[in-house]
């Protein structure tokens, strides 16, 4: 935050979320390095979806479906659960949530950063394409189905069928795998994983406080890159 | 395609507002199910009672067929429903006494708590008409419906009653009902509409028929019915609840010492007395989970 | 007689190939048991099936005066997304130009269908594979498909949309994702759909973050917060259940329904699904219609149609059934040159013939229309293909206006059902019309 962040309070007991996400898409690019403090969300659908702006949102209480959905640039900060596809094709930016967010965390996301404090549900970062997901707590079955670039780093347990289909995406987990998807596989930690696994810690606010070598790597065997008819019962 | 709430409480100092709760967490889910809504509530009963729940066309002289049924039988008019309350002995003679002067009365629920109503329209309006918000019990269902592939009627609303203080809410789509329906029907369980969730709640009542607990029907259900669904189930005792393996249908539960509480989405629950400290989750997929007033 | 004569030969039958086991079937077992892999290939069903042919309009005579072709005016405007969207869209022909990605087309062949669909004032749609400069550049029109891949989605690509079309399914696949083989995954494309190249790549059969109505609405509900409820949101289906599929994208929120007929083609899928799921577009329409009737959202949420639309008749008969406007895919890319017998020698070439050619996936289009191949691109030249496209639009348009004038109608959209009549019961069953000559509509008793 510069010198000249404002701060906003939004009521969403007594305002829309038209009103507010209206107010947010005003915001140009650079111009206001704003500060926004949004109240009773009450899980609420789409809040503060499709901002282009460098702007800090916190909302104080758990959203409804797709916030911060297709997000670019802004950090949005949830101090609760998030429902469905929180962040959804976000661009850039940062969204951060404090408690469980529903299935679809992240889904098709190109990039930026999605951090959630609990467990993230079914199919976090399905079809991702180069976000960052750490979940500090575990993630459910189908997650990364269809991982297409990016992280997905889990510091409990991943339900079953992680990384089916999965392509270029990497997946970084601590605990347990209930099972792995189709074409997915345990790969060797190298040191550049270590690395980068490192850069997630930090990207979480972490860093120090875990290993990287209590983490397994998952990725892709690459076997269904080119149907082949010995493996079409994986289809 | 609908929303779903449910309310089972732990606290008895909540029971008289059981209604007012359920009521708010039914309006709110009325963007996922705009067509038709319903509710089941367990209040009070007798052991040695039995509560019809009958309904009727608009206008309905129920008094008037009450008087036909004989002395010991109470009366409760609310809208186009009526709770017939009587001594558990006279259930059947009675059921065939409706059948024979009253054929445009359909019996929708019977158990010596469970009282269940539905309707056409918005489920705010629906509440109001039958005055929800002033009912007490202990625990209690709702739905709101988007209709997908049968008509919009009150028949094809929920919850669906599967058996004595026994119903059925559902949000999702079924993709084998048909087979099913057809077995059930050579097991001579009838069924009256064309709604898939119906098909759900007749294939319950059939297992617990053939001696299966409701915790085992549910285990069994998810062998036998194909596709998309997540299940509310309420009992004389509690409620239980079952999401399809895949999942996909949306569902939150919360819990803190006063209640447990579903909803299809997170809005549904956040109107609930002390939510902001609730222990908040997703049921997981293909796990049968059960809350009961004995274990409680 | 001479005993070393030998008996004269019994007559012989000719030699009878089966009906069920004809040539084709048997090459596809061949070829199923030499591969192991089910035939992929694009287009749309290729059987014979009921269509628009099998109807008739009934001109005006005595009873009814039709209108002055050339002089007395006939509109064929049309507005599509008034029910929501703070910016809907206004064509001037009721002809649009359907989604097929950049990926399963080359560059110049999405700028050739901008320019020709720009010309005539018409809108074009991206695919799956995201929105190109080409396109965006050259369409006046543009609307953006919302598909459960999200290949290339982004919230810019939204914000210069025209509008927004949530695809549920596609009238080639109802329930299937797509393939697109590793030959198409050029460098560009790859990059676009954040693949590896060259690999084949699988697409999704449901959206990753919403299943069903009740979800969908808050999807739309997203989609119009993102876009400042300034565009139209259309979504499309592949024609199975129209009646509950188009009453359910009403109450979802849609401003505009797509049904999309088994005619309608594909880049690439199952051979045995295109064939064998989904219904004819004729068979569709009316259920759609239906639909929006007993909602009394008929011309208030707006119904395009498309699966094999080739000419200004089907373009009448659709909009007589009740569609407000309908969408060409494969009579587009004829228009700009695929298929065309110029190429015979290539096509023979690739095992095929002119007229034949569906391997479009295969990315060796002799046309250069359907491959991502540099050399084969250059064959298409978008200014002239552009202009063939103008001129085809602008034919159907006329052919419409003509029918809708002899039938006595100022508007392409006052033709009704009952200007149409049917030559086979099937297609009176389908469309809901009498039989040539009776009053007779089977089924009528029974509904659908």
């Amino acid at each position: 935050m510069n010198a000249s962040t404002k701060s906003h309070s939004f009521d969403l007991a007594t305002a829309s979320v038209r009103e507010l996400n209206a107010a947010l898409h005003a915001l140009k690019d650079g111009t206001n390095a704003s500060l926004w403090q949004v109240a009773n969300p009450r899980g609420l659908h789409a809040i503060a979806a499709g901002l282009d702006a460098p702007v800090t949102v916190e909302v104080d209480g758990p959203v409804g479906y797709y916030c911060g959905g297709m997000n670019k640039q802004a950090t949005i900060i949830v101090r609760g659960a998030a429902g469905v596809g929180v962040a959804e094709n976000m661009m850039s930016g940062r969204v951060e949530v404090a408690g469980d967010v529903s299935q679809a965390a992240g889904a098709t996301a190109h990039g930026g950063a999605l951090i959630i404090g609990g467990d993230a549900g079914a199919r976090c970062g399905i079809s991702m394409k180069g976000v960052d997901i750490v979940v500090k707590g575990s993630v459910g079955h189908m997650s990364a189905f269809m991982a297409q670039a990016g992280t997905l780093t889990v510091f409990g347990d991943a339900g079953e069928a992680l990384g089916d289909s999965i392509y270029e995406a990497r997946l970084y987990v601590r605990g347990g795998v209930k099972s792995l998807g189709a074409d997915c596989v345990e790969k060797e930690m190298r040191d550049e994983h270590r690395q980068e696994l490192y850069e997630r810690f930090k990207l979480a606010g972490v860093e120090g406080e875990l290993d990287p070598s209590d983490f397994k790597r998952y990725g892709s065997a690459r076997t269904l890159y080119h149907f082949h008819v010995d493996n079409a019962s994986a289809y | 395609m609908c929303g779903i709430v449910g309310l089972f409480l732990k606290d008895k100092a909540l029971e008289p507002k059981l209604g007012e709760l359920l009521s708010g967490m039914l309006e709110i889910m009325t963007d996922r199910g705009p067509d038709s809504a319903g509710f089941a509530v367990y209040g009070a009963g007798a052991p040695d009672e039995v509560k019809l729940t009958l309904r009727a066309p608009e206008g309905y002289d129920f008094a008037g067929l009450a008087a036909k049924l004989g002395d010991g039988v109470g009366l409760s008019e609310r809208a186009t429903h009526a709770i017939l309350t009587l001594p558990a002995g006279r259930e059947a003679e009675v059921r065939d006494t409706l059948a024979k002067v009253a054929p445009d009365v359909t019996v929708v629920g019977a158990g010596s708590r469970m009282e269940l109503y539905k309707e056409v329209g918005l489920p705010s309006d629906v509440a109001v008409r039958f005055k929800l918000a002033e009912m007490s019990g202990t625990h209690g269902i709702g739905h709101t419906r988007m209709a997908t592939e049968s008509a919009v009627t009150t028949n094809g609303a929920h919850p669906f009653s599967t058996g004595a203080d026994q119903c059925l809410v559902h949000n999702g789509s079924l993709s084998n009902h048909r087979t099913v329906r057809r077995n059930l029907e050579r097991a001579g369980v009838a069924i009256q509409t064309d709604n898939d969730s119906e098909v759900a709640a007749g294939y319950l009542s059939w297992r617990m028929r053939e001696g299966r607990s409701l915790g085992e029907a549910l285990e069994d259900s998810l062998g036998d019915l194909d596709g998309f669904y997540t299940f509310v189930v309420g009992t004389e005792s509690g409620f239980g609840v079952l999401r399809d393996p895949i999942a996909c249908k949306p569902a939150v539960m919360a819990e803190t010492d006063q209640y447990v509480a579903f909803g299809s989405e997170y809005r549904a629950l956040a109107g609930l007395p002390g939510i902001e400290n609730a222990k908040v989750w997703e049921p997981e997929p293909a796990k049968v989970y059960f809350w009961d007033r004995a274990a409680a | 007689m001479n005993e070393h004569v030998k008996a004269p030969a019994a007559p012989r039958t000719l030699p009878r190939e089966s009906a069920t086991f004809d040539a084709y079937t048997l090459s596809e077992i061949r070829r199923a048991a030499a591969t192991g892999i089910y035939d992929i290939r694009g287009a749309g069903a290729k059987r014979k099936l009921p269509h628009f042919d099998d109807l008739l309009f009934l001109g005006a005579s005595m009873s009814r005066y039709p209108l002055e072709g050339y002089r007395e005016r006939c509109g064929t405007d049309v507005v599509l997304g008034t029910r929501f969207a703070k910016k809907p869209i206004e064509l001037k022909i009721p002809i649009t130009i359907a989604g097929m990605s950049f990926g399963s087309l080359s560059g110049p062949a999405k700028e050739a269908l901008g320019r020709g669909a720009s010309a005539m004032g018409t809108s074009t749609t991206t695919g799956d594979g995201g929105m190109t400069q080409e396109e965006r550049g050259h369409s006046t029109k543009l609307v953006y498909q919302y598909l459960p891949s999200r290949y290339g989605m982004n919230p810019d690509d939204i914000r210069k949309a025209d509008a927004i079309e949530v695809v549920v399914g596609q009238g080639a696949k109802p329930g299937g994702g797509g393939m697109l083989l590793g030959q198409k995954i050029s460098p560009r494309v790859a990059k676009m759909r954040t693949l590896p190249e060259g690999i084949d790549q699988r697409s999704a059969c449901r959206h990753p973050d919403w299943t069903g109505p009740d979800d969908l609405e808050i999807k739309i509900e997203e989609l119009r917060e993102i876009t400042d409820w300034e565009k139209p949101i259309y979504v499309k289906v592949g024609a199975a259940r129209p009646y509950y599929d188009t009453a359910l994208s009403v109450k979802a929120g849609a401003d505009v329904v797509v049904v999309d007929g088994m005619q309608g083609g594909t880049a690439a899928t199952q051979e045995v699904f295109i064939e064998n799921v989904g219904i004819p577009t004729l068979a569709a329409v009316r259920q759609a219609v239906k639909a929006l009737q007993d909602l009394g959202m008929h011309r208030k949420v707006q119904l395009i149609v498309s699966g094999g639309i080739r000419n200004g008749a089907d373009v009448a008969k659709a909009l007589a059934l009740g569609a407000d406007a309908v969408a060409i895919g494969t009579a587009a890319l004829v228009a700009l040159g695929d298929n065309d017998p110029k190429w015979e020698a290539e096509y023979q070439a690739l095992g095929t013939t002119a007229g034949a050619y569906d391997d479009w996936h295969e990315g060796r289009d002799p046309a250069g229309i359907t491959t991502q191949d540099a050399e084969l691109m250059k064959r298409l030249d978008p200014e002239i293909a552009g202009r063939r496209l103008a001129n085809y639009l602008s034919v159907m348009t006329l052919e419409a206006q003509t029918i809708a004038r002899a039938c006595g109608k100022s508007h392409v959209h006052n033709l009704e059902p009952e200007d149409l009549v049917a030559l086979t019961i099937e297609a009176a069953a389908m469309a809901n019309v009498p039989l040539a000559g009776t009053t007779w509509i089977p089924g009528q008793s029974g509904g659908f």
